[in-house]
């Protein structure tokens, strides 16, 4: 099934993809965290890239020599862990607010 | 300054396609100017369905062209847009949309297109997982589908640039003035100065055209979206009820993908998730597929429709105002109408060529009152 190098680093764990990937979306012109998110999926995973979107702005840094606190995050989005729809279907439909 | 043949402005999925298009018929020096980065605006947010099942002519024989469009692109661009030819799958709830069902379906099947009506106990041949329970009957398209926002953006994007186009992203258009034949268009960047300006802009249409002085009948609202965490593969078809109000679909990877309209929903730009949404939502994605419900919500945002009064979008020029071209107000369907449209406004771009096509989506139709809205629209 796996089809990568048994050495290769893997950089996002929840989509599986490795460090020669990313690298691979960079040099293909996707530059910031939020277009490697959206073209990889680095970062859309279970954790939501808790664990490595920081690994992926090291990365950028390096490969186009951006200083690392240039490197914007992606924009946070709820929920922030994982709900079951079964949980929030016990939560109160009326009083929500429509922001 | 900088002179270009034509300046798009916007760079969603009808900006990059319509440069491509543009290209494609020889029209080379041409700017592309996106304020944020390609795909940042309803496109990367959006839903990713491509479907025929429409209750108009001109949508079906516009839509079925389209899907032709998306189902041979991979090859034609060189790059894999992810196109799923899963069929559409349309569960109807109330007597008013099943007579409007089996209208639609008269006029689908004589424009060519195969669909079929189904019983409520036949939709578990193609989703034995959906619940059937308060169904009248439902309408499956096996030719419709969907493919991936954001790679189709990127596709066009790339191939556009190929062909000698340009692309300048993270470039906010600020102002627009008129200069004899020319408008310059001023960016961070540079000055513009072109004979040729399309407004692509999507959600922010209203502003670009506001400042070349024309005030569009176009209003856009928030749309509200949410993705499960990925599922292995079990379901094919794009669901979508209008009077049901949701659609869902799996994504590539395993996710499901899926949303709803609110008919309370104020007019506006906003981006905001909100917990109503979340909780709405839920509700109908457990009622309509209960094996769902141990499933986990990962992420939701927004996006922003831009509606027209009859819910079709708008595109070529305007009388009297030189070359100023606009293709907007997609309402909620711009993602698979949005290639073949532009491909039709570069050939009157370029060509002069005017088909059926052109004149039923003119500006026109709001100044001459011959407008037919379309219903099928969640
Ligand atoms: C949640 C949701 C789900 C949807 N689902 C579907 C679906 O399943 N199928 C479907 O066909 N459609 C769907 N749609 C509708 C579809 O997304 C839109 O109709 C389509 O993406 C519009 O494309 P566009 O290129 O016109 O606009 P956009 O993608 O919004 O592009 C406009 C671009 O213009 C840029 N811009 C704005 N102002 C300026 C400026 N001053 N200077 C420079 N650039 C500027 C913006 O940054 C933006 O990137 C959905 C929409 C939403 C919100
Ligand atoms: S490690 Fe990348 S999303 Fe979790």
């Amino acid at each position: 099934m796996n089809d990568k190098p048994k050495d290769a680093k893997i950089i996002c764990r929840c989509e599986d993809l490795t460090e020669d990937e990313i690298i691979k979306y960079i040099e293909q012109g996707y530059h910031t965290l939020e277009e490697i998110k959206r073209a990889s999926r680095a970062g859309m995973g279970h954790c939501q890239g808790r664990t490595c979107q920081r690994l992926i702005a090291q990365i950028i840094s390096k490969k186009l020599g951006i200083p690392l606190e240039n490197i914007k995050p992606p924009t946070a989005r709820p929920p922030v862990k994982p709900i079951p729809i079964k949980a929030i279907l016990n939560l109160k439909r009326k009083d929500t607010t429509q922001d | 300054m900088t002179t270009k043949d034509a300046v798009i402005i916007g760079g969603g999925i009808v900006g990059v396609s319509l440069l491509y298009y543009l290209a494609r018929n020889g029209m080379r020096n041409v700017l592309l100017i996106e304020r944020n980065y390609l795909g940042s605006g309803a496109t990367g947010r959006c839903g990713g369905g491509i479907r025929q099942q429409w209750s108009t002519e001109i949508n079906i024989k516009l839509a079925m062209l389209g899907r032709e469009i998306f189902a041979n692109l991979s090859d034609e661009l060189g790059h894999d847009i992810e196109w799923h030819s899963g069929g559409y799958l349309i569960p109807v709830y109330t007597e008013e949309f099943a007579q409007q069902a089996r209208k639609n379906i008269e006029l689908q099947r004589k424009l060519g297109l195969e669909v079929e009506l189904l019983k409520p106990e036949e939709i578990k041949s193609i989703v034995p997982q959906f619940n059937p329970a308060d169904v009248i009957l439902a309408t499956y398209c096996p030719t419709d589908g969907h493919a991936n926002p954001f790679k189709t953006v990127f596709a066009y994007a790339k191939a556009a640039q190929a062909l000698g186009t340009e692309i300048w992203e993270y470039c906010e258009v600020q102002s627009i003035n008129r200069k004899g034949t020319c408008y310059e268009i001023l960016t961070p960047h540079d000055t513009v100065a072109t004979p040729i300006l399309v407004n692509a802009a999507g959600g922010w249409a209203n502003i670009i055209a506001k400042m070349i002085g024309i005030e569009l009948p176009t209003t856009p609202y928030r749309h509200e979206i949410l993705v499960t965490e990925p599922v292995e593969h079990f379901l094919d078809p794009l669901i979508i009820s209008f009077d049901g109000d949701y659609y869902f679909r799996q994504e590539h990877n395993g996710g499901i993908v899926g949303g709803m309209g609110n008919p309370d929903e104020p007019p506006g730009i906003n981006h905001r998730s909100s917990l109503h949404f979340l909780i709405e939502f839920s509700h109908k994605l457990a009622k309509a597929m209960p094996i769902l419900r141990d499933v986990r919500i990962i992420r939701q945002w927004a996006g922003l429709y831009l509606m027209s009064p009859d819910s079709q979008h708008i595109m070529g020029d305007i009388n009297g105002i030189d070359g100023y071209y606009q293709i907007v107000g997609f309402s909620g369907h711009g993602f698979m109408l949005g290639p073949i449209s532009s491909k039709l406004l570069a050939d009157y771009i370029t060509d002069g060529k005017r088909s059926e096509f052109i004149d039923a989506f003119s500006y026109r139709r709001f100044e001459e009152g011959t407008i037919q809205k379309e219903v099928s629209v969640v």
